[in-house]
C-alpha cells in the first residue's frame, strides 16, 4: 500500500486505513480496505499498480546468519506476506530420510519411533540437487542412502547413539533383495544407482548436525539399518519443512497522546516489561516519557492498563518483521528467494490456466 | 514455651523478619511466624505405610495370626465311630511362593505367573498329629502342605517384601509399582475395600414408615443375626426373623428373668420420662397376663417360626433369645444379666432419641461404618475353606470305617487328598464371587482385574472403596460429602453417574485397623476403675455422673470418672502400652466411653499439641531429615497419634500451628493436622491448586487423570497385557504437586505439556475441542504405541520337529507367499 496520488485522505481516514489499533479491550480497525475504490468518492484511488508497488516495496535485512535471518518487509498486504510464511514451511523442498529398512533392531525404541526420529534429522543435501522420486525406483538422482550399523557391547557402558553416526553411502544401498534368490540376480539391491553420488556437491552429503540423540543401546544391544532420503514438501510431513519455522509480526507504534511528566512518566517506565519506554531529562529535574524502542513491543497492553488515554498501541498495516529460521539445509535467505520463485510458478499457472 | 529454634539447613524462612516476607500461599493462607515444617513426615509416613498399606497391612495380619486363630478354633477332627481316629493341627503357616512341577517344588517371582498364567500362591503349611488304626499310634507330621493360597504382592509372604529398588528390578518388577493385588491365572486381582455398617453397635435410626428403631447387626465368629427393636402404636416391640410377630419387649425381659417390673424401668434409667414411656408396653404385659419368666417363654415358644426337628417348639425360644438375639453378647452359665443390660441400654437410647431428635445416629456417619479388607475376605474364605475340607475329610473317614478296610486309613490321608483351598481360593480371587453359604454371604464383584491403562488408573483402583448398598437407589443421603470423611476420604473422587458419593476414595493418609486382641485391653480397663457390670444392680448402672465403658460395642462396666478414664487410657496409648489404634471416645450425649480395637475403622495420624503447641519442634524434623528419627519413633514417643472418626468428636484439630492466637482460643486446640493437603487422596492430588477450581471440575479430573496416556510401570515392555498403551514422548508435568513427587508419579510421566491459546475460531466458539498444530503431531507431539497381546500355541510333535514363530515371507514384489500367513 502506498500514499494515495493526488489529494490524501483526511488523517483519521488515512490512520484507519494504515494501521491496526489495539486498545486495552480488543483490537479495531482489523481488517483492511481491500476494495480498490473504496475512497474513490473523496478522490482517492487505492488500486495497486505494478509501478506504485515497486516505488513503495522495501526489504531491509536485519540480522542474517548461517541459521536464521530477520528482515523488515515493507510495502505488501498482510495476504502476501502470509503467503511467503506458508510456502516457507510447506512449500520449499528438502531431502529427508523416508524410508527405513530395518536389519536389526534390538533397542527399547519401537522400529516405528526409530523410523520418525530419524526422519526430523536436518541433512545437509541441497535439494535443488534432486528430483522427487517417481515410479519407485530409487536412483542417484532422487535418493541418498545412509547406513547406521551401532552396538553395545556386552558389559559396557551404556551407549547414545547420535546423527553423527549415520554414514553416508554414495554408491547406493548395500542391502541386497533377500527373495527370491535366483542366479545372477543376487546382486539386486534396494537401489540402482547408475554412478556414484560422490560428486554430486562440494560437500559430503552427510547430516547438518552431528549431535542428535537417535536412541541409546544398552549392553547388548544393537541397531542396523539403512535409511532411503528423498525429496519432499513440507505439505506431506513437516520433516520436509526447510524452516523450523517462519513468522512475522506486524511492526508496532507506540505514540503517547500527551505529555507524560515526572511520577506520571517513571509510573510508566516501570510498567513495560520489555523496557519499550525510556525518560528523557528536561533539567532542572524535570522528566518525560519517551517513546524509546517501539520494535520491542510485545503489545502485552501493560501500558493501557487501567485507561488507555495516554498511550495509543498501533500496528503498521503495511509493514511486516520477518524471521526465518532454517534447519540447515538451505541458508535462510535462500529459502526466501526459494520461496519467492515458487509463488511465482503459482502465479504463472494462474495465468496460463485463465489465458 | 520457648519458640521453635530452626536449624540453619531448614528450609524455613528465618530471615522472615528482616527480608521482606514472599508472600507464598502458606504465609497468605496461615498467618505463622515461624512454623515447623512438618511436611517431611509425609514422606516418612509412606515410606513406612506404601501407598496400599491397608491391603498389605490386612493381608499381613491375616496370614500372619487370622489364619492361626482360624486353625486354633477348630484344631481338632476326629473319625464318628471312633474318636480315637482323629487329626490335630498343631500349627500353621504360609511357606515361600512357589508352585509343584513334576512333584518338584519351584519357586515363583510375580512377573513369572504374569507372564505364564500361573497363580502367585505359597502353600499353606500344617504340622499335624494324627493317629493311625485301631491301635491308634500316634503319629507327627511336620511341614504339611494342605493347599496353595494366592499372596498378596509385597506381603510378608510375597518374594518381594522388603525388597530395595535393585532387587526388584531383578525380579522384573517395577520399584513403583506398589503391591497389594493378587495374580491369579497371570490375571492381576484386587480385593476392593468394601464399605459397610458398623457391626455389633447400636443404631437408632427411623425406619420407612417412620417409626423409632434400635438395630443390632452382631457378628461373631459363630453367629450372625440383626435385632431390631422398634416402637410401634408407643409399644415397644423385638422384632426377630425367628418369631412369627413382634415380641413385646417387656415379655422378652421377662423371658430373661427380669420378672418385676420395677427392675426393667431401674435397669433402662429413673428418669420418669423413660416410665411414661414404657407404661403402654408394661401394660400390654399385664394384660396378656404374662408374669413369670414361664409365661414368657411359652408366649414366645407360640410365636417361633421353624419349630425345629420334631415339631418340638417347647424350649426353643429360650435358646433363641441365648443364641440368636443380640448374638454378640455372649451368656456364660446361664447368665442372662448382661443381655438384659444391653436390652435395657438399647431401649434406653432408643427414648432418648424420642426425647430429644439430636441423639439420632446418622447411618452416614463415617464413624459408623467399617471397611472390609483383602484380608478379612479372605480369611472369611478360607475358614469357610478349612472347615469344608475338615467336614469331607471326617466324611470319607466315616464312611471308610464302615466298610471295613484291610489298610487302615488316616486323617493325614484324607485332607491331603484334596484341593479345596487351593481351587476354592482361586476361583473365588478370579471370578470375585463370594458365595459363602457358611456365612450367609453371598457377593458379586469384590475383586476385580487391575486397570492397567495407566500407573494413576492401578493406583486409584487400590484406593477406591465400593458400596455395599445397591446403586440404583435415588437416595441423596448415603452420596453427600459427609463432615466426618475429612481427612478419611477424599471428598473429590468419585465417579459421576450411578456411584456418584457411593464410592469414595481413602485420603492419602488414612490408615485402615487390623484387629486387636482384646483380652488384654479388656483387663487394663478393668485396672483402670471400671466397675464390673456383673457387680452392678440395675440402678446403679445409670447412676448420674458416671460412664457406661462400651468395648467393642460390649457393655464392659461403669467408671464414675470418664474423662480421668479416658486420659489414662489415651496415656497408655501415646507411651506404646496398648496399640496405637486403639480408639478412646466419650460420648458425653450418651454417658458413654466407647473403647474401640476392632478392624476396618479408619484413623489417620495428628501431631498431638498441648494447649495449642505443637508437640513435634524443629529438632524432632532435623533427626528426622538426617535419618535418626522414623515415622514410628514419633508415635512411640507420643508425639504424633492416631484418631478415628470418633475420637475425633473429642479432639480440636488446628490445620496450622498459630502463633498469633492468644491463649484462650489456643488452649482447646488437642491436635495439629500434619499436612492439610494428605485430606485429598492419590488422585485428587495430581491436580495442581484444586482450590482454585470449582468443585465438580475437581471431580472430573479425578475421572479423567486415569486415563490419561503414558508409562505404566518400569517393566511396561516386559508385561503381557492384552492392551497396552503407551505415549512415545511422555513428559512429567511442569506444575508437580508433592503428591505427584511422593506417589512417584514424575518418575512415570503420563501426557505432554501441550501450549495452549485460547481464542475464539472464526468468532464462534466451539466448546470442547481443539485445533490441533500439525507440524506437531508431524514431529510426535501426542504419538503413541499401542501393543496388543496375540497368543500362540508353539507345539512339539516328536522326532525333533517343532512349532517355529517367524516372520511372513514375501516375494520380490512385497507379495506375500503364503496367503494363509498372518501379519
Ligand atoms: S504494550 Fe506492553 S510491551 Fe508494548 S509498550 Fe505497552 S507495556 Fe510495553
Amino acid at each position: 500500500m502506498e500514499n494515495p496520488g493526488g489529494s490524501s485522505l483526511p488523517a483519521f481516514l488515512e490512520l484507519q486505513r494504515t494501521r491496526v489499533l489495539c486498545k486495552a479491550d480488543a483490537p479495531t480497525h482489523t481488517e483492511g480496505f481491500q476494495y480498490s475504490g473504496a475512497f474513490a468518492a473523496m478522490g482517492v484511488d487505492t488500486s495497486v499498480s505494478v509501478e506504485k508497488f515497486c516505488s513503495n516495496f522495501k526489504i531491509e535485512i536485519n540480522r542474517l546468519t548461517e541459521e536464521d535471518m530477520e528482515f523488515d518487509m515493507i510495502g505488501v498486504d498482510a495476504s502476501i506476506a502470509n503467503a511467503f510464511r506458508r510456502i516457507l514451511i510447506s512449500e520449499v523442498p528438502t531431502m529427508a530420510i523416508e524410508k527405513v529398512f530395518m536389519v536389526d533392531n534390538t533397542s527399547v525404541i519401537a522400529d516405528e519411533v526409530l523410523s520418525h526420529r530419524l526422519g526430523l534429522i536436518p541433512l545437509d543435501a541441497d535439494p535443488r540437487l534432486f528430483e522427487y522420486i517417481s515410479d519407485d525406483v530409487p536412483n542417484e538422482r532422487n535418493t541418498i542412502v545412509y547406513k547406521l550399523h551401532v552396538s553395545c557391547e556386552k558389559g559396557s557402558q551404556r551407549l547414545t547413539v547420535k546423527s553423527g553416526q549415520l554414514e553416508w553411502l554414495p554408491e547406493g544401498s548395500q542391502l541386497t533383495m533377500a527373495s527370491p534368490a535366483q542366479s545372477g540376480d543376487n546382486q539386486r539391491t534396494y537401489t540402482s544407482f547408475g554412478q556414484s553420488q560422490q560428486n554430486t556437491s562440494e560437500r559430503p552429503l552427510g547430516v547438518k548436525y552431528k549431535d542428535i540423540t537417535i536412541a541409546r543401546l544398552g549392553p547388548g544391544q544393537a541397531i542396523e539399518l539403512e535409511a532411503h532420503a528423498v525429496k519432499g514438501v513440507g505439505k506431506v510431513h513437516a520433516k520436509w519443512s526447510p524452516v523450523a519455522t517462519a513468522w512475522y509480526r506486524m511492526l508496532p507504534e507506540v505514540v503517547l497522546l500527551k505529555e507524560i511528566k515526572d511520577g506520571d512518566a517513571e509510573e510508566l517506565v516501570k510498567k513495560c516489561p520489555v523496557n519499550v519506554f525510556d525518560i528523557e531529562d528536561l533539567g532542572n529535574g524535570k522528566k518525560r516519557a519517551v517513546v524509546a524502542k517501539p520494535r520491542a513491543c510485545t503489545l502485552c497492553r501493560e501500558c493501557v492498563r487501567p485507561t488507555d488515554d495516554q498511550v495509543e498501541l498501533r500496528r503498521v498495516r503495511d509493514h511486516f518483521i520477518f524471521t526465518i529460521e532454517s534447519t540447515g539445509a538451505l541458508p535462510p535467505e535462500v529459502l526466501f528467494t526459494e520461496a519467492v520463485k515458487i509463488l511465482e510458478e503459482k502465479c504463472e499457472r494462474v495465468i496460463s490456466e485463465l489465458s | 514455651m520457648p519458640p521453635a529454634t530452626s536449624a540453619p539447613d531448614a528450609p524455613v524462612a528465618e530471615g522472615d523478619a528482616e527480608a521482606p516476607p514472599v508472600p507464598t500461599y502458606r504465609s497468605l493462607a496461615a498467618p505463622v511466624s515461624n512454623p515447623v515444617d512438618k511436611f517431611a513426615l509425609l514422606p516418612a509416613f509412606l515410606k513406612v505405610r506404601g501407598l496400599v498399606k491397608e491391603h498389605i497391612d490386612s493381608f499381613n495380619y491375616f496370614i500372619t495370626k487370622g489364619i492361626k486363630n482360624i486353625v486354633r478354633a477348630n484344631n481338632r477332627i476326629e473319625a464318628r465311630s471312633d474318636p480315637g481316629i482323629y487329626l490335630e493341627y498343631k500349627n500353621i503357616y504360609i511357606g515361600e511362593p512357589s508352585v509343584q512341577v513334576d512333584f518338584r517344588v519351584e519357586t515363583i517371582t510375580p512377573h513369572f505367573c504374569r507372564l505364564t498364567d500361573r497363580t502367585y500362591s505359597a502353600p499353606v503349611i500344617v504340622d499335624v498329629e494324627y493317629t493311625v488304626g485301631k491301635t491308634h499310634t500316634q503319629h507327627r507330621k511336620p511341614s504339611f502342605t494342605i493347599g496353595y493360597m494366592p499372596i498378596m504382592l509385597r506381603s510378608y509372604a510375597c518374594v518381594l517384601n522388603g525388597k530395595d529398588e535393585a532387587e526388584l528390578a531383578r525380579y522384573g518388577e517395577c520399584p513403583l509399582d506398589p503391591g497389594g493385588y493378587f495374580i491369579v491365572k497371570g490375571a492381576e486381582k484386587v480385593i476392593l475395600i468394601q464399605e459397610q455398617l458398623s457391626k455389633n453397635r447400636i443404631i437408632i435410626d427411623t425406619d420407612n414408615k417412620g417409626r423409632v428403631i434400635a438395630s443390632v447387626t452382631s457378628s461373631t465368629h459363630e453367629v450372625k443375626s440383626k435385632t431390631v427393636i422398634c416402637m410401634e402404636k408407643e409399644k415397644i416391640y423385638l422384632q426377630l426373623n425367628q418369631f412369627t410377630k413382634a415380641i413385646p419387649i417387656i415379655v422378652v425381659m421377662k423371658a430373661m428373668g427380669i420378672e418385676t417390673d420395677q427392675e426393667v424401668v431401674q435397669m433402662v434409667g429413673r428418669d420418669p420420662r423413660y416410665a411414661d414411656l414404657l407404661y403402654l408396653s408394661i401394660q400390654e404385659c399385664a394384660t396378656e397376663r404374662i408374669y413369670t419368666q414361664q409365661q414368657a417363654l411359652q408366649y414366645m415358644d407360640d410365636k417361633v417360626t421353624y419349630a425345629g426337628a420334631g415339631n418340638i417348639k417347647d424350649g426353643r425360644s429360650k435358646l433363641i433369645l441365648r443364641d440368636v438375639f443380640i448374638a454378640h453378647v455372649p451368656v456364660n452359665n446361664g447368665n442372662f444379666q448382661p443381655k438384659c443390660i444391653y436390652t435395657a441400654v438399647m431401649l434406653r437410647r432408643m427414648l432418648d432419641a424420642i426425647l430429644n431428635s439430636d441423639t439420632f445416629d446418622d447411618k452416614d456417619y463415617v464413624g459408623n461404618k467399617r471397611l472390609e479388607l483383602s484380608g478379612q475376605l479372605v480369611s472369611l474364605l478360607f475358614e469357610d475353606l478349612f472347615k469344608t475340607m475338615n467336614t469331607y475329610a471326617v466324611d470319607r473317614m466315616n464312611k471308610n470305617s464302615d466298610m471295613a478296610r484291610s489298610s487302615p486309613l488316616d486323617f493325614s490321608q484324607l485332607i491331603m487328598q484334596q484341593d479345596v483351598i487351593t481351587s476354592g481360593l482361586e476361583r473365588a480371587i478370579s471370578t470375585g464371587n463370594w458365595d459363602i453359604k457358611r456365612f450367609k454371604m453371598h457377593r458379586k464383584g469384590v475383586s476385580q482385574v487391575l486397570s492397567r491403562l495407566s500407573y494413576m488408573a492401578s493406583l486409584g483402583y487400590m484406593t477406591r472403596i465400593t458400596p455395599q448398598f445397591e446403586k440404583t437407589r435415588k437416595t441423596s443421603g448415603p452420596r453427600a460429602l459427609q463432615p466426618s470423611q475429612w481427612g478419611m476420604l477424599c471428598p473429590c473422587d468419585t465417579p459421576e453417574g450411578e456411584a456418584c458419593g457411593l464410592t469414595k476414595n481413602l485420603a492419602l493418609m488414612t490408615h485402615v485397623t487390623t484387629d486387636q486382641e482384646e483380652g488384654p485391653l479388656r483387663n487394663l480397663c478393668f485396672s483402670l476403675g471400671v466397675e464390673d457390670l456383673s457387680l452392678l444392680s440395675g440402678e446403679e448402672i445409670h447412676a448420674p455422673g458416671s460412664f457406661l465403658v462400651m468395648f467393642n460395642g460390649l457393655i464392659l462396666g461403669k467408671h464414675r470418672q470418664p474423662q480421668k478414664f479416658a486420659n489414662n487410657m489415651r496415656t497408655f496409648r501415646r507411651s506404646g502400652k496398648i496399640g496405637e489404634f486403639v480408639s478412646v471416645f466419650v460420648n458425653e450425649k450418651q454417658h458413654c466411653i466407647h473403647i474401640a480395637s476392632d478392624g476396618g475403622r479408619v484413623c489417620r495420624p495428628l501431631i498431638i499439641a498441648d494447649k495449642g503447641r505443637a508437640r513435634v519442634k524443629e529438632h524432632h524434623m532435623k533427626e528426622l531429615r538426617d535419618g535418626i528419627r522414623s515415622f514410628d519413633d514419633f508415635l512411640r514417643d507420643g508425639l504424633i497419634e492416631y484418631l478415628d472418626v470418633n475420637e475425633e468428636n473429642n479432639a480440636l484439630i488446628a490445620l496450622y500451628e498459630h502463633v498469633d492466637q492468644d491463649g484462650v482460643q489456643r488452649s482447646s486446640i488437642t491436635h495439629i493436622e500434619i499436612e492439610p493437603m494428605t485430606l485429598l487422596g492419590v488422585v485428587a492430588g495430581l491436580i495442581p491448586y484444586p482450590h482454585h477450581n470449582q468443585s465438580p471440575r475437581n471431580t472430573y479430573q479425578c475421572a479423567m487423570g486415569k486415563q490419561a496416556m503414558g508409562n505404566i510401570a518400569y517393566n511396561q515392555l516386559f508385561r503381557a497385557d492384552s492392551l497396552l498403551y503407551l505415549l512415545v514422548y511422555a513428559q512429567r508435568p511442569l506444575l508437580t504437586t508433592k503428591t505427584i513427587e511422593l506417589v512417584g508419579y514424575d518418575k512415570l510421566g503420563a501426557g505432554q505439556n501441550a501450549t495452549v491459546a485460547v481464542m475464539s475460531y472464526s468468532g464462534y466458539d466451539i466448546e470442547d475441542a481443539i485445533v490441533m498444530n500439525k507440524s506437531s503431531l508431524d514431529r510426535g507431539f501426542g504419538r503413541c504405541i499401542a501393543m496388543k497381546k496375540y497368543t500362540v500355541t508353539s507345539e512339539k510333535y516328536g522326532d525333533g520337529i517343532s512349532d517355529r514363530i517367524a516372520k511372513p515371507q514375501r516375494n520380490k514384489d512385497g507379495v506375500l507367499i503364503k496367503q494363509n500367513m498372518r501379519v
